[in-house]
Parts: structure tokens; C-alpha cells; sequence
């Protein structure tokens, strides 16, 4: 103990002479500060609000989500070929973009461009030939390797510049054309419009039934709840997957047969979640207190309960979207789905895979928009995740 | 009586999204062999703080030792290495956590989680670590411990985990224990039977305790010595009859005036106003100015210093300086410290 | 526990029989039989192949025909496909699936469970953010779009893999690939999150005040508690898997069950479309039911009919 002793000795010398006489009176006393909040007081919205926008990724999808939407409906107009404007003469050409077409960008200048390989360059050359409609005049070579003789040690690389071996220099198809000569650039964004549509609407309907369905079994409880949630628990026990699958091959294909499809498995989620969250909420002491003071049933699910389930709903809904158009497109995909001429993005990207390895950018395009449309609603459902998470409000 | 543990001007901060909190600002304390020490506070004051910093589990990238020491045996543990820490702790150093319900791991049985400590730090063989887990179940006062150990925590209560904690912290004679608020979360019953078997042990085992509460009433019970903090310091410290009978700061008036006594219905409890201040930003003076009702004017402008008013007792506030105006405490708490003065301190 | 199981497998066959009797009612309501519009069949053989599909007789006697066909594991002979039991055709082409399912849900989980931990041991570092990017796109892109990635650029381009088909083990391992994106995402999201929380538990100060060293904090104390939730998470990915199996198949021309429903779909044979329904159906409960009991078995706090109150 002897050390600290000797140090506070010292300490308290020291301080004693810096210490003024006068200042030894008692203090006047001041309105008590320590109570005040600091900062301004925000509602839970408000709060969820800041967070969701502090997230880049999220507000990113949102804006991108937009464009798209706006595209889907802007973008058909933007140029003159119809949805289904069918010409063999133009099938297959590729993307080509004014302005574009001048950088040294590959893949929107209006050039098919692949190696080929022979025994010699002449070989190589006219394989690339034949594959090429014997075009020779627009076809341009480049010689990659020689070679020696033996099978496939040359290669050249040819550059087949489409528009002007079919006499269409002034076309211009965005994003190419597909086996039909259907503009792309008009069916992708037709497509994407489908695709959304279907995924908005059944979201829509899964909602209201979940909600509904849900929040009566959780508000009413007892019986009601019993028997609700007997038949939900047979609903759940069925393969949402092969209950679609079924639904499919019996209605008509189109987009109200995927929209009853989706729809007809889809709110069971919805519903458990929202029953749970309702029997949790009305136990808790402010609906009681709500119910206390004679407030109607009406009033207290539209006042009490509704506000504080609906993040969960609303973050239940943006995962939804992205299970609606990944099924529509695994639909489409498989054949069960929308039917040519309307395009969605399954129809395109099974018309890509058709054409895979000579021309990849016809799939490459809806798959692109399908992944980024995807990404950006997870992003966004994480980001709203978070944004209702009290813990993450800083 | 020989020192364990020392710590010396012991500075810790937080580095959060806002800036540096600065959660413990210059604590100075010792724990001699085989003593209770209380450290007593609101929440916040940074009690936690100052134990996590001993056992070296301070949260790795938000917390920093600013400065200070920790010596253990005249060892400084703050400069010790993770590496060598994992040695010390559990096996000389071993803790108690507030929450029984949450501090064993749900997924592995009592037994394990008691023998981990003494395979890694004993080099006992699993089937001596198993004799000896049965042991301290039983020494804890589990009943039926040769069944007990093979269950898993769910199936305790919850003075029953803490207890099976207790076993885990006891297992290799550690010399200093830390009880970070080891009763807050039981029944009041089951609080009096773990502070009993608390101060069994330690007469049996001969080991110090660090003891941290917000609970006056439990200092009295089992401590030899009391530390009352407030906002990152040590603002009080004394024996336990030094804090009950004599207390000189203001804050610690306040904390045995908020006490609630079964032959204190007549009178008012004597609350502190305010709340603790925001440690961002601590206040210019004494941290505890704008609550208290005696601040000085120098309490505004100038940090108290300790001072010291007998060889075990110190508070840091001016009004033990000698130019200070005479204060007499509250009459409400002088009332109380008559009180515990009859009843011998016990609450 | 018995009574938990039969009762569960009880509720199984009730839902089996739910979905067999809906397909069956629904498919009765499709146009189309095995008489095929091109083949010039005379009204005598038309009768003749109708009475070996059993398709003269009324619906009711079809019905219980097919309830008790299923049970000894008849599915019906296929439209297409004539006098080929539908039970034989999934029994041949069950092996790909198989497969390439169970390489796809081993690999994908432990590849997943080892991205999800090393961004929940790295958390908030620059590994964190990579596997949750990575996790991000693997639940968000569309598996057949990455089985086109694939494709294009590890066979087309670098032909590092066949294109398609089915053959050696090479041949199984772009579709692989392409089906275990959603498993391995699932699976480091929910342990990244898992993790990170069991981290921050009061149990894991515990152990770290024992003395424990990083290393077995993380495995011993952490991970087993973060890893029996992930059980949950299975049904999802099984069902990622069959609707997975139906697209890669498709595009990797495998011979497996997926692209058997496809070309059945295509071709209006009903029985095989039945029977492959049913079969996904009842992989799905038998997985749900399996899910259940495992958690019961592996997490001590919800032993099933275990003596704790």
C-alpha cells in the first residue's frame, strides 16, 4: 500500500497549491442537463429511412430497378422494330451501336468475330469462309499462327461484318438480332416488362392473402387459428414446385396461368410469418393497453398492429419479387411458361442457350438483365432488412 | 497482506463510429491475497471495462489500453501477448459472467466445458479431468454430480448454471477470481445461496475476488474493501466500514441514500438526478458535477485529486480540501449510515 | 420418439396421397392419350391400346387402378415411350441426377460453411465483403445462367470440360458447378450470420476466459453451435436442386430425371410426368421429415421426446 499512499500524498500537494481559495464555494445550481436527449428524436420510420439510405448497394438497386422500369416501357418505342417482327433475311445479326460501333469496344460494332483452326492458313481461312455464307468480300483475316501442316496448328482470326454483306449499313439492331430476326433490343425490354409484371402481381396477391389469412388466424387465435393453421400446415407439406408444376401443365400457358401458379403457393410464408408476428405484437402491454381503453378490433390492428408488422411484410414482399421472376423464367424455360411470340426473360434466355456457342450474345443480354434485376432486389430486401432492424439505427 | 493484483492509471478507450469513448480514464486499485474487492457502480462506469482490460478480453479492434498497468504478481499483464494471456487465464485469473443462461455453450455438456480448463491448463488425462469436474460439481452443490455431468445446460436452472460457472471458474485454484455481477440476473433466494457458497469457496480456497455489482447491499455482504466508480473512475475507496459508516463522496452518499431499507418507509430515498454523463465527451471538472447537489465551483473547472482521509480510505472530491465549506451529508443518509452502524453494515 | 416418427411418416403419406390424387384428377382433365395424331390407327387398334392403358374403364376404377399401382411402386406405362413402365424409365436415369445432386448439395455446403466462416472469423474485413458478394450473386443469379457462364467459357472457349453430355467424371463437372452455386451461397450466408452471432455470445466470453486458445473457440465452441441451424436450410436447397436438375440437365443434355420431366412436358406423356411429380413430392417430404428428426438429434436442447421438461 505504500507506494500508492506516497502517490497520492504527492498528488494532493501538488493540486492543493494550483487549487484558488475562492473557487471553494458551492456551486450555483444549474438546470440539470444530463436528461436532455441529444440530437433530434426521429419515429421508427424515419429511422429505418436514414439506415436504408446510408446503404450504397441498396440505394444503388433502387435507382437501377428504376431505369429498368422505366426502360421496359420507354425502350420498345426507342426504335421502330416491332416484338415480333419476324425477317429470316436479318436472323442472327449481332449488336450494333451507333458511336459504339467506332470504339474499340468489342461487342456492339455489328461484326461476328471467332478463330479458326486448320492445317494451314488457307484451310483455316476457308473454314472460316464456310461459316462466314462464303461472304469473302466482307469477311476480313487475320493470321494468328502459321502452322506447320499438322491438323490445327494454324489459326486465324475472321471478322465477318454482317450488316454490310447484307446490304443493311444503315440498320442499326442495339442489341442484335435473334434466330427469327426479331429485334432484341425491343424483346428484351418487353421481356423484362412481362417478367416484372408477373413477379409484381403475384407478390401482390401472395401479400394480401398472407396478410390476410395470417393476421386473422394470429389475431382471432383459438379455434380459428386452430383450423387455420391445420389446413396451412397440408398447404406447406406440398412442394410449392410441384404444385406449380402441375397448375402449368393444366391451365393455358401465359401470364395469368404463371400469376395463379405462383400465386396459389406463394402467400403460405407470408402467412405463418404474419401469424406469428400478430400473436407476438397483441400480447404485448401497448396493444393491451390499447384494448384496456376501449379501442374497436379495427382500430387496434390498423393503429397498433399493422404498423409494426408491416417492415417485416414489406421485407417479406422485395424477397418474393426475385422468387416470382426466377420461377417465371425456370418456367419459360422449361417450356411451361410464356409461349412465343411474347417474350419474358426465360423465353430469351432459352432462345440464348439455343444459340450458345455461335452467338452468345443472345444470351448474354436477358441474362445479364435477369442477374442484375435479381441481385437488386436481394440488395434492396437486405438493405430494408437492416433499415427495420432497430439495432442497426445508429 | 501481500498484493495480487495492481493496477496503475489503467486508460481505456473505445473507438465507436462517433469518436473515442473514453470508457475507464486513469484507474488506480490493488486486490491483496485472499480479499474480497468490491467495485461498485452505475452502468456504464466502466467496472466491465476495467475487468475485461485484466483478463485481456477487451473487444480486439474497438478497444485500446491507452496507457497503465495491470501487475499480477509484479507481472504486467497488459504487455503480455494473446498467446501467453490464454495461459494465465482461467488457470490463475478466471471469471464469472453476469448471465448464467448464456454463458454455456448449449451445445456441449457441463462436464466438457469444466474439463476443457483443467486438460489445457493441468494437463490432467480426460478420465483424471472427469474425477476432478465431479468434484467441484459437487463442491459447488450440485446435487447427484456423476449424473449431472454428463447433461447438457438446458437441463440446469438457472442457480443451478451458475454454479456449474462457478465450477468451470474454479476448476484450476485460480488466485484471483472476478465475479463480474454474478447474482444481478437471479431470484432474490438463489442470490443469497450463491453469495454463500462465494464466500465458502473462497475460505476454502484461499483466492481473491474481484466482485462487481451496482448492489450495495451484496458489498456489504461479502466484501473486505469497496471501490465505488463513476464515469471511468475510481471516485471512493475504502473498507466496507469506511464506505458504510464514514462515506465522504458525494456519489456514494447517493448510492447508499437510493438503498432501499426495510425501516426506511417514513422517509424519501435520496435519488441521484441526472443520468451518468456521455463519455465521448466527459465533462471539464469533476464528471460528477452537474449531479451533484454539493458541487463546488472548482468542481466545474478542476478534476478532484484523491485524497486520502485514513490509511485505507480515499475519495476524490474537493470538498475534502481544506478550504472547503464544512458539508454535512443528506440527513436521509446520515439516518442510513446510523442505521448500518446498529446493524453492523449488513443492508 | 417412435410415437414423434410414425406419427410424422403418417403425415407424410397423407400429403402423398394428397398431391397423387391431385395430379392424378388434374392430369385426367388434360386433352391427350397415347394415340398419337400421326400414326393412322384404325378404330380397332385405337380400342386395342386404349385397353392396355387401362383407359377404357370409368375414372373411379382408373383411380384406385393408380392408388394401388402406387403402392407396389407401379407409376403406370408411358404415353411415349409404349410398353416402358414409368417406374423403369426414373429408375434408369436416376443414377445422373443422383449424382450430380449429392456432388452439388456435399460440395456446395462445404465450400459455403468454409466462405461463411472465414467472413464471420474476418468480419467486416476485406474477406467478409468478398463472400458476402459471392454469397450475393450465388443466391441471387438464376443457376441456368451460370450453367450458360459455364458452358461457354470452361467448354466453348478454353474447352477445359465437355460442352455436354454424360460420360466420365469431367462430364459431371460443369453441371456441378452450376448446381451448387445456390447451395454454397445459402450455406455462407446463413453461417456468416449464424457465426457472427454465436461469436458475440455470452458462452464464447466463457470459453475465452477459460484460457481457450482462438483456434478452438472457433471450431469447438463456435462452429458446432452455428452449424446446426444450417440443417434448416436444407429443404431449400433441395429444392433449388430439383427445379436446378430440371434446367441443367436440360442444358447439359444429362440424361437424368430433370430432363426426362422436360421432354415428357414437351411430349404430353402424362403417366411419366405423374410419376416424376410424385417422386420429386415425396423426395421433398421424405427430406423435410429427415431434416426434422436430424435437428432433434443433433441439437441437445430439442432431443425429441427426450425425459427434460
Amino acid at each position: 500500500m505504500e507506494g500508492t499512499t506516497a502517490d497520492m500524498e504527492k498528488m494532493k500537494h501538488s493540486s492543493t497549491e494550483s487549487a484558488p481559495k475562492e473557487l471553494f464555494v458551492l456551486a450555483q445550481q444549474k438546470e440539470d442537463t444530463s436528461e436532455k436527449i441529444s440530437g433530434p428524436s426521429r419515429t421508427f420510420f424515419q429511422d429505418a429511412r436514414r439506415t436504408f439510405f446510408k446503404n450504397k448497394f441498396a440505394v444503388l438497386s433502387v435507382i437501377l430497378l428504376i431505369i429498368i422500369i422505366i426502360m421496359s416501357f420507354v425502350g420498345p418505342t426507342m426504335n421502330d422494330h416491332g416484338i415480333d417482327d419476324q425477317d429470316l433475311a436479318r436472323a442472327k445479326m449481332p449488336a450494333r451501336v451507333p458511336v459504339l460501333e467506332n470504339l474499340p469496344i468489342p461487342g456492339f460494332e455489328g461484326v461476328l468475330r471467332d478463330e479458326f483452326k486448320g492445317s494451314n492458313v488457307e484451310e483455316a481461312t476457308n473454314n472460316a469462309y464456310s461459316r462466314y455464307d462464303n461472304q469473302k468480300d466482307f469477311i476480313d483475316i487475320e493470321v494468328l499462327s502459321e502452322g506447320d501442316g499438322s491438323k490445327n496448328s494454324a489459326e486465324v482470326r475472321a471478322t465477318y461484318r454482317v450488316y454490310e454483306a447484307k446490304g443493311m449499313e444503315d440498320e442499326y439492331f442495339w442489341l442484335g438480332t435473334d434466330s427469327l430476326g426479331r429485334d432484341q433490343w425491343t424483346r428484351l425490354w418487353e421481356g423484362t416488362k412481362v417478367s416484372l409484371l408477373i413477379a409484381f402481381i403475384a407478390a401482390l396477391i401472395s401479400l394480401v392473402i398472407g396478410v390476410a389469412y395470417g393476421g386473422i388466424a394470429g389475431y382471432y387465435g383459438g379455434k380459428v387459428d386452430d383450423v387455420l393453421m391445420r389446413i396451412l400446415e397440408v398447404l406447406v407439406g406440398i412442394p410449392s414446385l410441384v404444385v406449380i408444376l402441375l397448375m402449368m401443365l393444366v391451365l393455358d400457358p401465359g401470364i395469368t396461368s404463371i400469376v395463379i401458379a405462383l400465386t396459389i403457393t406463394g402467400w403460405t410464408g407470408m402467412a405463418r410469418i404474419v401469424r406469428g408476428e400478430v400473436m407476438k405484437l397483441k400480447n404485448q402491454e401497448f396493444v393491451l393497453a390499447a384494448r384496456t381503453l376501449g379501442q374497436s378490433n379495427k382500430r387496434i390492428i390498423i393503429k397498433h398492429l399493422l404498423p409494426n408488422i408491416s417492415g417485416i411484410i414489406i421485407i417479406n414482399t422485395m424477397f418474393t419479387i426475385p422468387d416470382a421472376i426466377f420461377f417465371e423464367a425456370f418456367l419459360s424455360f422449361i417450356g411451361l411458361g410464356i409461349t412465343p411470340p411474347q417474350a419474358s426473360l426465360g423465353t430469351l434466355i432459352n432462345t440464348g442457350f439455343d444459340n450458345i456457342m455461335l452467338y452468345p450474345y443472345m444470351l448474354w443480354f436477358p441474362a445479364i438483365m435477369i442477374s442484375v434485376i435479381m441481385i437488386a432486389f436481394n440488395l434492396i430486401g437486405d438493405g430494408l432488412r437492416d433499415a427495420f432492424d432497430p439495432k442497426m439505427h445508429k | 497482506m501481500s498484493k495480487l493484483l495492481e493496477v496503475k492509471d489503467l486508460r481505456v478507450s473505445f473507438h465507436t463510429y462517433n469518436g473515442e469513448v473514453q470508457a475507464v480514464r486513469g484507474v488506480n486499485f490493488h486486490v491483496n491475497k485472499g480479499e474480497t474487492l468490491a467495485i461498485v457502480g452505475e452502468s456504464g462506469s466502466g467496472k466491465s471495462v476495467t475487468t475485461s482490460a485484466i483478463m485481456g478480453l477487451l473487444p480486439k479492434p474497438q478497444a485500446e489500453i491507452k496507457s497503465g498497468q495491470i501487475l499480477f504478481e509484479g507481472e504486467d499483464l497488459v504487455k503480455k501477448s494473446n498467446k501467453e494471456m490464454q495461459k494465465i487465464r482461467g488457470a490463475d485469473i478466471s471469471m464469472v459472467f453476469q448471465d448464467p443462461m448464456t454463458s454455456l455453450n448449449p451445445t456441449m455438456k457441463v462436464g466438457n466445458q469444466i474439463m476443457e480448463g483443467l486438460i489445457k491448463h493441468q494437463g490432467l488425462s480426460r478420465t483424471e479431468a472427469r474425477k476432478k469436474a465431479v468434484e467441484l460439481l459437487d463442491q459447488v452443490g450440485i446435487p447427484h454430480p456423476e449424473v449431472r455431468i454428463n447433461q447438457y445446460p438446458h437441463q440446469f436452472s438457472g442457480g443451478m448454471r451458475q454454479r456449474v460457472v462457478i465450477a468451470i471458474a474454479l476448476a484450476c485454484n485460480p488466485k484471483l477470481l472476478i465475479a463480474d455481477e454474478p447474482t444481478t440476473a437471479l431470484d432474490v433466494t438463489i442470490q443469497a445461496q450463491i453469495l454463500e457458497l462465494m464466500k465458502d469457496i473462497q475460505k476454502q480456497t484461499e483466492s481473491a475476488i474481484i466482485f462487481i455489482t451496482h448492489d450495495l447491499g451484496v458489498v456489504a455482504n461479502v466484501a473486505d474493501r469497496v471501490a465505488v466508480m463513476y464515469a471511468g473512475k475510481i471516485v471512493e475507496m475504502g473498507t466496507v466500514d469506511d464506505i458504510f459508516y464514514d462515506p465522504r463522496h458525494p456519489y456514494t452518499w447517493g448510492l447508499l441514500g437510493s438503498m432501499p431499507t426495510l425501516d426506511s418507509e417514513e422517509e424519501e430515498l435520496y435519488a441521484i438526478p441526472g443520468s451518468p454523463p456521455d463519455m465521448l465527451n466527459p465533462p471539464k471538472g469533476d464528471a460528477f458535477a452537474p449531479r451533484n447537489k454539493f458541487a463546488l465551483e472548482i468542481d466545474l473547472v478542476k478534476e478532484p485529486p484523491m485524497f486520502q482521509i485514513s490509511d485505507t480510505h480515499y475519495a476524490a472530491t474537493w470538498l475534502l480540501h481544506e478550504h472547503a465549506p464544512k458539508i454535512e451529508p443528506p440527513a436521509s443518509v446520515k439516518k442510513r449510515m446510523e442505521g448500518f452502524a446498529k446493524t453492523g453494515g449488513k443492508a | 420418439m417412435v410415437r414423434y416418427v410414425l406419427r410424422r411418416v403418417v403425415y407424410m403419406l397423407i400429403t402423398l396421397f394428397i398431391i397423387a390424387t391431385l395430379s392424378f384428377f388434374l392430369m385426367k382433365m388434360l386433352p391427350g392419350s397415347p394415340l398419337n395424331a400421326e400414326d393412322k390407327l384404325s378404330e380397332e387398334q385405337k380400342q386395342i391400346v386404349l385397353e392396355k392403358y387401362g383407359l377404357n374403364d370409368p375414372v373411379p376404377v382408373q383411380y384406385v387402378n393408380y392408388l394401388a399401382g402406387l403402392v407396389k411402386g407401379d407409376l403406370g406405362i408411358s404415353f411415349a415411350f409404349s410398353n416402358t413402365p414409368v417406374t423403369d424409365i426414373l429408375m434408369d436415369r436416376i443414377g445422373p441426377s443422383a449424382q450430380l445432386g449429392a456432388q452439388a448439395l456435399v460440395v456446395g455446403t462445404i465450400l459455403g460453411v468454409l466462405l461463411g466462416l472465414i467472413a464471420a472469423v474476418f468480419h467486416n474485413g476485406f474477406l467478409d465483403y468478398t463472400s458476402t458478394i459471392i454469397a450475393v450473386i450465388g443466391t441471387s443469379i438464376p443457376n441456368f445462367v451460370f450453367a450458360g457462364i459455364l458452358q461457354y467459357f470452361f467448354a466453348s472457349e478454353l474447352q477445359w470440360f465437355p460442352v455436354a453430355l454424360w460420360g466420365d467424371f469431367k462430364h459431371t463437372v460443369l453441371p456441378t458447378m452450376a448446381l451448387m452455386i445456390f447451395p454454397m451461397a445459402t450455406a455462407a450466408r446463413f453461417v456468416r450470420t449464424e457465426m457472427v452471432e454465436v461469436m458475440g455470445s455470452n458462452y464464447i466470453k466463457t470459453a475465452r476466459a477459460k484460457g481457450i486458445g482462438e483456434v478452438g473457440i472457433v471450431f469447438k465452441h463456435g462452429l458446432r453451435n452455428a452449424l446446426i441451424p444450417l440443417i434448416t436450410v436444407i429443404g431449400p436447397m433441395a429444392v433449388s436442386l430439383m427445379t436446378g436438375s430440371m434446367v441443367i440437365e436440360q442444358i447439359f443434355a444429362i440424361p437424368g430425371i430433370g430432363e426426362q420431366f422436360v421432354n415428357s412436358v414437351i411430349m404430353n406423356d402424362y403417366p411419366t410426368i405423374m410419376g416424376t411429380t410424385l417422386l420429386f413430392a415425396a423426395l421433398f417430404v421424405a427430406i423435410i421429415l429427415i431434416i426434422d428428426l436430424l435437428y432433434g438429434l443433433i441439437d441437445p436442447r430439442i432431443r425429441i421426446g427426450g425425459n427434460n421438461s
